[in-house]
């Protein structure tokens, strides 16, 4: 910085006052590096005052670095940010709380067993005693529920809550805070179709009411539902700021990714063989001893892919892990009609891929991954007893897994093609690539397979799905959960919709539409209704 | 986050750590009214001035190498074993056992036998806490401490009421066979070049140093080490993969107990020739500051626990030669401790905040 900048910096603070009603937030040439990376390269961006802004941007392209920045988790290298037209300095979250700024997290930051009343005043309590802020709190949020439809009930502690109302309670925390501009980070994520759709009443309730709203979001959809302008973030840089009405989804994939991206999936119509998988009134209970999947029978065929659509916590993850070996449960299930253990006493992980299954897990960074190890030695991951990574009784050929490794990354475009690497150094779609690479490879009969793109960016679903689909087109059999309404539709030849632990119905994705889908996912017959 | 080099990491942070301990050692040398270069010198010239000095400092250093290895073996697990100290004392009883039972013709015979022995001892002692935490969920932390208690208070009434000969008054077994001594390294050729007088260390140093190697060969070539990396690194992850934490639990802390049992080859049948109470003098406790000073690999272990034993020598030459109290000894250990085990976060921020500014002139 060459002194004497500083009046030059006074004087463009100024200069925008007339305009300043125009914009909630101007961000001039936000830079910011982790070491070598460039996680923001002179980033600007005019936020006008009452619109909804989208940002969009694959996984690592700089969307969550920026946010931070702006709500005062980083320092920015380089740059300035202007709220309402004034040059504010942003070192902390308090400072950004003060400049009128509210963020709701992608993973909510509330206290289960306090209520509503709680958590909201928590780090906003006046003095030292609870009953006059709650008292107060009680008042504001009963207006704040009139105004905007946030209706929540202020005593209900928040482990009662569905996903959806804590959600608006951190939409509440930060209104309370009397922020003027509110920031979402992935709001829809956890929430089923209908509830997304109450929240965008919510957001552009509070929009009509003079609010700015920025929304951080993969989903191109949702940007061209609601938001009025949408800047576009590749690799670090923003590389567009259009009119949402003058753009299509297209056009802002290719912004996103460089390139011309295919948004549906390619494939030819099912072709499907001898029964795989025949499950039978299954129960599983989870850690806590609940119920968590109540009875449900299935079958999948040979050549088909059966989609579970459900929103995340009705029990498709119990399914998927009592297939796998990892959970226990009650029932029958029959893999190319041999009965599979269920108690766990005869049966794990290592069993069930002896018998043909392959299990690309929901949660990657937890069970699908050691995030310390290297990608080759992520590469043997469950399969380190495979013969051919074997040296002798005792020891590991790690040079044959290395190699296996390189031939894995080269055949599913892993970047960077480095077998050495921690895969935690990775993206989160090229460690969905690795895995992914590492279950179809070994060509099983039938694939559970969880979330395939959760966190993971456009080209690379695209690459995952078509990989999905020729393991179909091979005859394979394969079970995919995804709480993604669109990837179920476009890849299932048949969709279960699972609710509470149920079967709730099962669809053709041919003749039904989200709609029908929708009340399903949330417990409504959609027959009898 | 990684924005320091790995040598840095690897090279300069306990580098730096241990300069600090030593001028923080010095404050307190200074505060009590003594000279810390007339320490030092004593400590160097003491514990690394002479082949007498050496081969007690080596000494010392055979006995954290089991006992660093017994908790790095179980910290890839991600098991905390903080039991080392009772478990070497159990293999103690292991070794007093194995070579009093027999009038042994040959060392190298005896040796086997009491190796067996002491490890067989230690992993048995180290088995309990484990299988409590791998099936009942008793943490494994709370439980090897109070067989620590337990184990010292077995070794006392085996010392007492079993073993203890006739008419002998303290608490201790009778003098091993002769057939049993090992070889002390002035006996041993290519050793006696440089040791000529008596020194403790003993043969027992060559099984460490190949402990160490075979402990690496276990965690980073083979697919029991591969297994157990895996569950320490993330249970749920190693549960997907079909690794059995029963077992991995299991079978580490049995490695980690025979290890720590294998230190007692060293003191009591290479030194102390009779199984006397505490056998381990905390050599155990000290496993632990050497494997966290030697990032949990046993080339690091190794260093630290000659670096360990070099405080133990010099801090004993201190209580020898100058009217600094042996107390200090503890101390100084106290103050590596705690900037190379517990304050190593810190010395590594400030490093990666200097590097910063080096990458960034890169970029």
């Amino acid at each position: 910085m060459v002194p004497g900048t500083d009046t030059g910096r006074q004087a463009t603070a100024a200069l925008p006052a007339g305009g300043a009603a125009e914009l909630a937030i101007e961000l001039r040439g936000i830079s910011k590096a982790f070491g070598s990376v460039q996680a923001n390269k002179d980033i600007s961006i005019k936020v006008k005052r009452g619109s909804i802004h989208g940002i969009i941007g694959e996984n690592g392209a700089g969307k969550s670095t920026l946010m931070s920045i702006l709500y005062g988790f980083y320092k920015a290298d380089a740059g300035e940010i202007l709220i309402g037209g004034t040059l504010t300095a942003i070192p902390d979250s308090q400072s950004a709380i003060r400049a009128g700024i509210g963020m709701v997290f992608q993973h909510f930051k509330l206290v289960q067993n306090f209520t509503v009343l709680e958590n909201v005043i928590l780090g906003a309590e006046d003095g030292g005693l609870l009953r006059p802020s709650l008292a107060k709190a009680r008042r504001v949020l009963a207006d704040l529920s009139r105004e905007y439809g946030l209706d929540v009930a202020p005593d209900a502690l928040i482990e009662d809550l569905s996903v959806g109302h804590q959600q608006r309670v951190e939409i509440l925390k930060a209104l309370y805070r009397q922020a003027d501009i509110l920031i979402l980070d992935e709001p829809t994520g956890v929430l089923t179709p209908a509830e997304a759709d109450h929240l965008f009443r919510i957001l552009k309730g509070l929009k009509d009411q003079g609010k700015t709203i920025i929304l951080i979001t993969h989903k191109l959809r949702e940007i061209m539902e609601i938001t009025d302008t949408v800047s576009v973030m590749r690799r670090g840089q923003m590389t567009a700021t259009v009119k949402t009405s003058e753009t299509s989804p297209e056009a802002l994939a290719e912004l996103m990714v460089g390139r011309k991206v295919l948004l549906q999936v390619e494939k030819r119509a099912a072709n499907p063989g001898k029964t795989v998988l025949e499950v039978e009134n299954l129960s599983v209970r989870g850690e806590d001893k609940v119920e968590r999947v109540k009875g449900i029978s299935l079958t999948i065929r040979a050549g088909e892919i059966l989609g579970i659509a459900g929103v995340a916590g009705n029990g498709q993850s119990e399914l998927l892990e009592v297939l796998a070996g990892i959970a226990n449960g009650t029932g029958t299930i029959r893999l190319n009609g041999v009965e599979l253990d269920l108690t766990g006493r005869h049966s794990d992980g290592q069993s069930r891929r002896a018998q043909g299954i392959a299990h690309v897990p929901e949660d990657r960074q937890h069970l699908g991954m050691v995030m310390d190890f290297t990608a080759w030695e992520n590469v043997a991951f469950g399969y380190h007893h495979a013969p051919e990574y074997q040296k002798n009784a005792l020891f590991m050929d790690n040079a044959a897994v290395r190699a296996d490794t390189e031939g894995k990354m080269a055949r599913f475009d892993v970047r960077p093609p480095i077998p050495t690497l921690a895969a935690k150094n990775f993206s989160g779609g090229n460690q969905q690539k690795i895995i992914v690479a590492r279950e179809i490879e070994r060509n099983p009969d039938l694939l559970l397979i969880g979330q395939p793109t959760r966190g993971v960016d456009i080209g690379a679903i695209e690459f995952i799905h078509k990989q999905i689909v020729a393991l179909r087109d091979a005859g394979k059999a394969i079970l995919l959960v995804s709480v993604e309404l669109d990837e179920i539709m476009s890849l299932s030849d048949r969709i279960a919709v699972m609710f509470d632990g149920r079967i709730m119905g099962l669809r053709d994705p041919a003749t039904t539409d989200e709609r029908d889908l929708g009340l399903l996912m949330a417990g409504v017959d959609g027959k009898a209704a | 986050m990684d924005q320091m080099p790995r040598w840095a990491d690897v090279v300069l942070v306990p580098l730096i750590s241990l300069l600090l301990a030593a001028f923080v050692s010095a404050l307190v040398l200074l505060a009590i009214g003594q000279s810390p270069v007339e320490a030092f010198n004593v400590m160097v010239d003491g514990a690394l001035g002479s082949a007498y000095g050496w081969g007690y400092t080596l000494y010392y250093a055979t006995s954290f190498m089991f006992t660093g290895l017994a908790v790095t073996v179980a910290f890839h697990a991600g098991l905390f074993n903080i039991g080392g100290e009772g478990q070497a004392q159990l293999g103690g009883l292991g070794v007093a056992l194995v070579c009093l039972a027999l009038p042994w013709p040959h060392w190298t015979l005896a040796l086997v036998a009491a190796s067996f022995g002491a490890a067989l001892f230690g992993a048995a002692w180290a088995a309990i806490p484990a299988y409590l935490q791998a099936r009942r969920g008793s943490h494994i932390v709370i439980t090897t401490i109070m067989f620590n208690y337990i184990a010292s208070a077995l070794i006392v009434y085996m010392l007492v009421d079993v073993l203890r000969p006739a008419g002998q008054m303290d608490p201790a077994t009778a003098r091993f066979p002769a057939g049993t001594k090992l070889p002390t390294l002035n006996e041993i050729p290519g050793f006696n070049l440089f040791f000529q007088k008596t020194v403790p260390a003993n043969v027992t140093l060559i099984i460490a140093l190949l402990a160490c190697w075979v402990i690496w060969l276990l965690l980073w070539r083979t697919r029991l080490g591969y297994q157990i990396r895996a569950f320490g690194k993330s249970e749920p992850a190693a549960r997907y993969a079909g690794i059995n934490p029963f077992r991995i639990t299991m079978i580490t802390m049995l490695i980690s107990g025979g290890l720590a049992g294998l230190m007692s080859i060293n003191n009591v049948m290479g030194e102390a020739e009779r199984l006397l109470q505490n056998s381990a003098e905390g050599a155990g406790f000290i496993g632990i500051a050497v494997a966290l000073m030697g990032r949990n690999h046993p080339l690091g272990v190794l260093l630290a626990a000659v670096l360990f034993g070099f405080l133990y020598q010099g801090g004993a030459e201190l209580g020898l030669w100058t009217s600094i109290p042996i107390e200090l000894r503890v101390v100084v250990q106290g103050l590596v401790i705690l900037f190379t085990g517990a304050l190593d976060h810190m010395v590594r921020m400030m490093l990666r905040w200097v590097f910063s500014f080096t990458t960034a002139k890169v970029a």
